[in-house]
């Protein structure tokens, strides 16, 4: 190969050991070295930080006017002409001195630690390490572990003071609530003693410490790292879709490491994904012989976490777990092998379309599901049963023809957005790793949000303005933005935001110019719970038409619903973001036969399987969802469930839904089956296969098929590989997607389809110091891009433009008008209620975790301090909050970021052993907005 | 002036019992030079200083003219005095904050005004609760005074002036671990490039940062013009001196003196000075220029006191300390003692530093304790050499700041000075000077 | 939540209000809580948090970064003695030794009654007189055994009260010259100085 001569723009050549590379300019020695396949060792150093050139493991000769100098490679940077040495003698001491410093202080107890095998330091001594130690004194003694928090334990003995946890609490998350204490030999990281270190994201710590120093609960002595076996995936807890390497032991899983994908996760998790994984073992934890008081300990209650040392019990049938199909026989359930199972569900739903037509089925849930289970089920849903009565989402998202309709914007994209409006509720809460990639657009100067929401959220203090509103104030808001003036619905307490805030956000928006729109991102999700989606729909709706160059990144954070809403589950659409009418004819020369016409969304089904009568649903499939935990009014969820004929439920945990099920199959959930998923963005990236689904469950797509074959009709799809073949052909917005271009092109980090409409960035080949323990996933999931000559690279990346749809393919979607419902006016005695999310709730997937469980708070009822003051109600007083639908008996608690005239309760919350979910009693799904009053016992 | 009769230049109010007092400021010439510099533009003011070649009397020894120079222009600068001083054995900013805090003051204005500053920050180390006070003292009476605050002696320039304390960690002396530590934040020095104060200072602001003893210097050289001061001293090394003198010596204490004519056998034995080793005893060695210097013998007496000339000589003048050994001293309890200082200083950014500090201590610690091995000296050498390869002088920085190359030159100088000393300790198995 | 008592607030808030950025008056709010109670408790770390716009983790971190900030309680009176090398060469280390046998502390102990905490400082700037001996950061000059333990007897008597207040006072004088100049101010005069020099 030719030595390049002078690079392009940009770039700096310069010599490395002795050989011609080049660099971008300004780039670190270190990076750059790592591109040119010189590795230098490191340990502070970490590409998703800013260097600090601490630990000096790094140093490099230099040659500069005065001569070759030691200078760490994290910190110089490459320049014209310039010479690095990393491989003379000179270098070669000084690192070894380093790593004999490093080792003085640290104790020996590798084969106890859980780092032990996949340690950086560990690797590096032996590669770069000394022999016989000099060090005859005695070593720096520290008590022994102390826990951080419930889920991370640090040991001060084996830091290394990299300031890597440090940096990542108050550079990434933005919560420095550890930081190093004290001085020189002395220097420890701390946190303030009542203050435990309960980020969201305090999980990254443990990832990214380079030593055994930080350590996780869930995963402490669960597992030799030799043992592990790994393999690609994403993480489905969230709709960001953060890109994971998946490991497990004896078809267990015991950790999930962040992979750094440029566009989507930076290589951070939060912790909910990251240890919700305790929810798909299933196991009850049984406390060994060192817990703290011998007590045994069981799923779901708290367990002194810093002192767990407890061993777990891979039960017979797991508790936490569906692994049997079982029919209904009387007031009970038994077990029924799959064929009866099956036979008992088509026979039921056979009778109930047979008697009523297709329209009294319908098909709730699918944000669980894989895009191609999603896609079997859509199938059989709509071509086999033949309702369109379909929702993915249960009563939480927002009408998927406006969001499937909508000009979609990347997560990087929205980053670099110079103004987002963001409408909707906390993304911390929802989805926690676009919160940390939003507030470092923000910080970077990147990026201005104004955020329109009905309290303060994390990222309220990072937004350029923010704006509060009440329940139905959106549409009038956005009207505003839009550069409609017009009132704000009136309100005795006068309106929740000032004219002055709202010429701000116009002023700002106006101010990014861009022709219609065009520099404006609009972020949106569902701002609460308690009022009708028309509100928020209809505000988004606004700005699509007021702003014809924006662009939209929905916020629906359920697992895969974006997958499940490509695959049509919805409706009024069809796969491929196709609507119900528009495709009618290509999915008929397709599939034989579509719905009728445009079916019930889930608020709907519930109403009307709960009052029965003609026409109405009678019967329910629950495709892993549970209505009474996930629909947020209870009420209706319980009278629809009984009220059904029939319902058949396919489930991978156990729900309060079950109880009423006439037949229940147990499916694999997340690292138990092969597919793909789709994220808020539309990047479509691999979901791997880590563990044999447990006792008889099925992978999601397999149900449908066989269910189709029950009810006589060949769905033909006899295998992922098949069903993503089907989806390339039919479903237009993943025309010309071949899973096979996630190993050849995309590295880790998918494609976004439609294709062609966002290229992948080049993928950083991974750095086993930047994650350790992540190391050998190149081997066993997909190649990295960066091996790639550049030329095979755009041969590759052109096939991913594909030719346009011929003849009678489906025409794109058109934006639906969406007009809100007309808002009641406040009362002077009511409070109006909002319910937002938050992180640890009351799911399945943290309440099946054993480790999470105990962090989910409890309900409170939050209201503006002077509300609670008017009231005559104290913080922390219990009291009674009435409406319509019911009463719950909660805390008071005053929070300054509520409107006045607004009482929050949360969605999903921990409550009194056997009570209700506190909002979801209180919440009328029916009606526009949901007044309360609050009253003192 | 014994030796010289060069003026008294930052010393000259000091044998006043009320030194520290405006009232005894302002009689004896105080704000003068203020009156002085305001009628000059503030590129002549920095002029002056430029000819003075007044070198920083901090450590490092940079021209301050120079430094001023490369101020990098922006709309908000700073101006940060630096009078932490922790070195062992230095005392001349405690004497001149305590006793001639106005001084200070007023080298600071004139200062910002030629660097056209409005804010300076005087960092006085938090242990000197009297100079403390006397230092807030005297920004009280300069406000009071009109020369401080808004609109300065009617000239137009405003200044203000906030005296902030440390809180006692030796390495906030360094410049930029000051500045951060003037942050709020705790004192670890920043990586240069890319944070050289005069670019990226206080606040991410360019800034200035300068000793007590060069502000102090100030008032001087513009009432007496830069030339005046320049034509003091010798080589680069021009006007007065603060030393440092303490250990084993008749009259430890700080003398100003003229630079390069004056010698350290002058200011050892020089009656008006150390006036000699006390008990009449034999100079064994003497530390020159700080807890960091390499050693001197004897033979080094007659080095006159300039920069270069001490340079050249294989050590320092560094910040003007000189502490002398008399042949009583066991040189392993001194090294040991100066070792164990950097340990306890390190701020623990720097893996070197950090832990190849401690490990030097505790086998210096060993060794005077009777716990030595003969393969011990070869350890110390080599485990210095990790911290700063090659061991010589000036040393090669490798860690941050140069807190952690400081630690070798003591060791290997005492070592190579007195290696006998050590293998004795090694062989009977503690010290010989009981 | 309110730490600081009323006098000590006002002085809180004044702190705060000399630096171009809150932060800045992070460790002269610590010795602030020193004058109040001799030592940094951890609910003054919390407001100093809360004062100057970080976590109590942060204040912790960086207030034990510093000798002088103490996050365990002291006695009214802390006696720092110098072994750095000028006072070594003096008699440093007997001086501390005949101090931890007066007191009947080792080093860096305090005393049962709450009165003494016995300290060995590194070099305090005052090597023309070693050994040296700060109390409460007061320079006593108290260099020989005998004049230790006449300082001791007197401190523990109620003596010298005036020059050594009790630990955790710094700076008895307080600020009366003018506040900072206004940031906007600032720009406002320099442009109309460039205006000038064009
Ligand atoms: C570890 C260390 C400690 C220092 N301590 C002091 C000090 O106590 N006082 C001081 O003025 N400069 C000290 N310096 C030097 C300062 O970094 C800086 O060079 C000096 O304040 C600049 O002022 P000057 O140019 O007027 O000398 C120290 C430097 C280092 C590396
Ligand atoms: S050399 Fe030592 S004192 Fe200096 S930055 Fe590094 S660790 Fe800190
Ligand atoms: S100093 Fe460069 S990796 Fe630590």
């Amino acid at each position: 190969m030719a030595e390049p001569q002078a690079g392009p723009p940009g770039t700096v050549t310069f010599t490395l050991d002795g050989r011609r590379v080049t660099g971008r300019e300004g780039e670190l020695v270190i990076s750059a070295a790592e591109r040119a396949g010189v590795y230098i060792p490191r340990f502070c150093y970490h590409p998703r930080l800013a260097p600090v050139g601490m630990c000096r493991m790094c140093l490099v000769e230099v040659v500069g006017p005065r001569g070759a100098t030691l200078q760490p490679a994290c910190i110089a940077t490459v320049e014209e002409g310039g010479e690095i040495v990393t491989d003379s003698p000179k270098v070669k001491k000084a690192q070894d001195g380093i790593l004999e410093f490093l080792l003085i202080n640290h104790p020996l107890d590798c084969p106890v630690c859980d780092k032990g095998g996949e340690c950086p330091l560990q690797d590096q001594t032996l590669a770069y390490g000394p022999g016989e130690s000099r060090f005859v004194e005695e070593k720096r003694h520290f008590a022994k572990p102390i826990a951080l928090s419930e889920l991370v334990l640090l040991d001060r003995e084996r830091c290394i003071q990299c300031g890597r946890c440090t940096r990542f609490a108050e550079e990434v998350a933005g919560e420095a609530q550890i930081d190093f204490a004290g001085r020189g030999e002395r220097l420890e990281v701390a946190m303030f003693p009542t203050r435990p270190f309960t980020s969201y994201f305090s999980g990254n710590t443990v990832q990214i410490c380079p030593v055994g120093a930080l350590t996780a609960t869930p995963y402490r002595f669960t597992a030799r790292p030799w043992d592990l076996d790994q393999v690609e995936s994403t993480c489905t807890t969230c709709a960001v879709g953060c890109r994971v390497a998946v490991q497990s032991s004896a078809n267990r899983l015991t950790r999930l490491l962040g992979l750094d994908s440029e566009p989507v996760n930076h290589s951070w998790l939060c912790d909910k994904g990251r240890f919700a994984y305790e929810a798909v073992n299933g196991d009850e934890v049984r406390a060994g012989p060192a817990a703290a008081d011998g007590r045994p300990v069981t799923l779901g209650s708290s367990h002194p976490r810093g002192a767990f040392a407890g061993e777990v019990i891979e039960t017979a049938s797991k508790v936490g777990r569906v692994t049997e199909p079982m029919v209904r026989a009387g007031d009970r359930h038994v077990r029924a092998g799959w064929s009866r199972a099956l036979a008992e569900a088509a026979r039921r739903l056979g009778e109930v379309r047979a008697a009523h037509g297709p329209e009294a089925i319908a098909v709730l849930g699918g944000g669980r599901l894989t895009n191609e289970g999603a896609y079997a089920w859509t199938k059989l849903a709509k071509a086999v049963l033949g309702t369109d009565s379909v929702d993915a989402q249960l009563g939480d998202g927002l009408p998927a023809e406006l969001v499937l309709a909508l000009p979609r914007a990347t997560i990087d994209e929205t980053c670099s957005a110079p103004v987002v409006v963001l409408i909707g509720g906390d993304v911390r809460e929802e989805l926690p790793v676009l919160f940390l990639r939003l507030r470092r657009a923000v910080l970077d100067g990147r990026t201005r949000i104004v955020e329109v929401s009905p309290r303060s959220t994390a990222l309220t203090q990072y937004a350029a303005v923010s704006l509060r509103v009440r329940p139905g104030d959106v549409p009038a808001v956005a009207r505003i933005l839009a550069g409609q003036p017009g009132p704000l619905p009136s309100h005795p307490a006068g309106p929740a935001c000032s004219p002055e805030q709202l010429a701000q956000a116009r002023a700002l928006v106006e101010a990014a110019g861009g022709e219609a729109g065009s520099s404006v991102v609009v972020a949106y999700g569902r701002s609460s719970l308690a009022e009708d989606p028309s509100f928020d729909a209809a505000a988004v709706s606004t700005l699509a038409v007021a702003w014809p160059g924006a662009r939209f990144l929905p916020l629906l954070r359920r697992g895969n619903v974006h997958g499940a809403l490509d695959m049509g589950m919805a409706p009024g659409i069809l796969p491929g973001r196709t609507s119900l009418e528009g495709g009618r004819a290509w999915f008929v020369e397709h599939w034989g036969s579509v719905p009728r016409a445009r079916g019930k969304a889930a608020t709907e089904v519930l109403q009307s399987a709960a009052e029965g009568g003609p026409g109405s649903v009678r019967a329910l499939v629950l495709v892993g969802c549970d209505p009474l935990q996930d629909f947020p009014d209870a009420a209706l969820a319980a009278r629809a469930l009984a009220g059904a004929e029939v319902v058949v439920a396919v489930a991978g945990h156990p729900s309060p839904a079950l109880d009423h099920a006439d037949v229940v199959l147990p499916v694999a959930v997340a690292h138990e089956r092969p597919g793909t998923t789709t994220n808020i963005e539309g990047r479509v990236t691999r979901l791997g296969q880590k563990l044999v689904p447990p006792g008889l469950a099925w992978p999601d797509w397999t149900i449908a098929t066989a269910l189709a074959d029950e009810l006589g009709y060949d769905l033909a799809i006899g295998s992922v590989t098949e069903i993503a073949e089907e989806i390339e052909r039919v479903a237009p917005a993943y025309r010309g997607f071949s899973p096979g271009y996630l190993d050849q092109v995309s590295g880790h980090d998918g494609l976004v389809v439609p294709l062609g409409t966002a290229d992948a960035p080049p993928v950083a080949p991974i750095d086993p110091m930047a994650t350790p323990g992540i190391g050998q996933v190149e081997q066993q999931g997909a190649p990295p891009r960066a091996g790639l000559t550049e030329t095979v690279e755009r041969e590759l990346l052109a096939a991913l433009h594909p030719e346009p749809a011929g003849e009678g393919a489906p025409a794109p979607m058109r934006r639906p008008a969406v007009e809100p419902v007309a808002l009641p006016p406040p009362d002077h005695y009511s409070l109006r209620l909002v319910s937002t999310r938050r992180l640890y709730d009351r799911s399945s997937a943290v309440v099946g975790s054993p480790s999470l469980e105990p962090l989910v708070p409890p309900a409170r009822a939050l209201a503006n301090p002077s509300e609670l003051a008017r009231l005559g109600v104290q913080d922390g007083e219990r009291v009674r909050v009435t409406s319509p639908r019911g009463q719950v008996v909660l805390e008071a608690g005053a929070d300054a970021g509520v409107p006045k005239g607004v009482l929050v309760v949360e969605f999903n919350l921990a409550e009194p052993a056997g009570a209700p979910n506190a909002a979801s009693a209180l919440i009328d799904a029916t009606v526009p907005v949901n007044d309360v009053r609050l009253e003192t016992l | 002036m014994p030796l010289t009769d060069a003026p008294r230049i930052v010393t000259a109010r000091l044998s006043y019992p009320d030194s520290y007092t405006i009232e005894r400021f302002l009689e004896t010439g105080g704000y003068q030079a203020l009156r002085k510099a305001l009628t000059m533009t503030p590129a002549e003011v920095a002029a002056e200083v430029d000819a003075a070649s007044l070198l920083g009397r901090g450590g490092a020894g940079f021209p301050a003219g120079r430094k001023w120079s490369m101020l990098k222009p922006d709309p908000v600068t700073y101006l940060v005095v630096n009078g932490d001083e922790s070195e062992p054995a230095t005392f001349k900013d405690h004497l001149l904050i305590e006793r001639d805090p106005n001084q200070i003051l007023e080298g600071v204005i004139i200062s910002a005004y030629a660097l056209q500053v409005t804010q300076a920050f005087i960092y006085v180390r938090g242990e000197f609760a009297l100079g403390l006070e006397r230092m807030e003292q005297a920004v009280n009476d300069a406000y009071h005074h009109g020369a401080l605050g808004r609109n300065i002696f009617s000239s137009g320039f405003s200044l203000d002036v906030v005296v902030h304390p440390g809180a006692g960690a030796y390495i906030c002396g360094d410049e930029t671990a000051l500045l951060e530590s003037l942050e709020g934040k705790r004192g670890f020095p920043r990586i240069k490039p890319p944070y050289y104060p005069a670019v990226i200072g206080l606040y991410g602001q360019p800034t200035v940062v300068n000793n007590v003893e060069t502000m102090a210097n100030i008032p001087w050289i513009v009432a007496n013009g830069g030339k005046a001061f320049a034509a003091l001293g010798g080589g680069r090394s021009c006007g007065t001196r603060m030393f440092a003198l303490s250990g084993h010596v008749n009259r430890p204490g700080a003398y100003e003196v003229e630079m390069v004519k004056v010698t350290f056998r002058d200011l050892i034995y020089d009656p008006q000075l150390g006036a000699g080793v006390r008990g009449g005893r034999d100079l064994l060695a003497f530390i020159p220029g700080g807890a960091s210097s390499p050693w001197f013998g004897p033979e080094h007496l007659d080095l006159p006191l300039g920069q270069d000339e001490v340079g050249q000589a294989g050590s320092m003048l560094g910040s003007g300390s000189v502490v002398v050994m008399d042949s009583t001293t066991c040189p392993v309890r001194a090294a040991w003692r100066i070792t164990r200082f950097f340990a306890r200083e390190s701020c623990g950014q720097c893996t070197p530093c950090r832990e190849g500090s401690g490990w030097l201590e505790r086998i210096l610690y060993r060794i005077e304790n009777g716990g030595g091995r003969e393969q011990d000296l070869d350890l110390l050498l080599d485990v210095c050499d990790n911290i700063s390869p090659g061991v010589h002088w000036p040393p090669e920085q490798t860690t941050i700041c140069p807190l952690g190359p400081s630690i070798p030159p003591s060791i290997a100088s005492s070592l190579g000075r007195f290696r006998d000393d050590f293998l004795v300790h090694i062989k009977d198995g503690g010290c010989p000077h009981g | 939540m309110s730490y600081f008592n009323a006098a000590m607030a006002a002085r809180a808030r004044q702190l705060v209000s000399l630096y171009p950025k809150a932060r800045s008056a992070l460790v002269p709010l610590c010795h602030l809580a020193q004058e109040q109670d001799g030592w940094l408790r951890p609910e003054a770390m919390e407001e100093i948090a809360e004062l100057v716009g970080v976590t109590p983790a942060e204040v912790r971190g960086t207030a034990s970064f510093y000798d002088m900030l103490h996050t365990e309680p002291v006695g009214r009176y802390v006696v720092s003695i110098c072994t750095n090398i000028a006072c070594l060469l003096d008699g440093a280390a007997e001086l501390l030794d005949h101090a931890s046998e007066r007191l009947g502390v080792p080093v860096g102990g305090t005393t049962a009654d709450g009165v003494f905490t016995l300290e060995e400082a590194e070099c305090l700037a005052d090597c023309d007189h070693p050994p040296c001996v700060q109390v409460n950061h007061r320079f006593v000059r108290t260099t020989t055994a005998d004049a230790f333990d006449r300082l001791i007897d007197e401190l523990a008597a109620g003596g010298r009260t005036e020059e050594i207040p009790p630990h955790g006072t710094l700076v008895r004088i307080r600020r009366s010259g003018g506040l900072r100049v206004p940031p906007d101010e600032i720009a406002r005069e320099r442009a109309q100085r460039a205006q000038g020099d064009g």
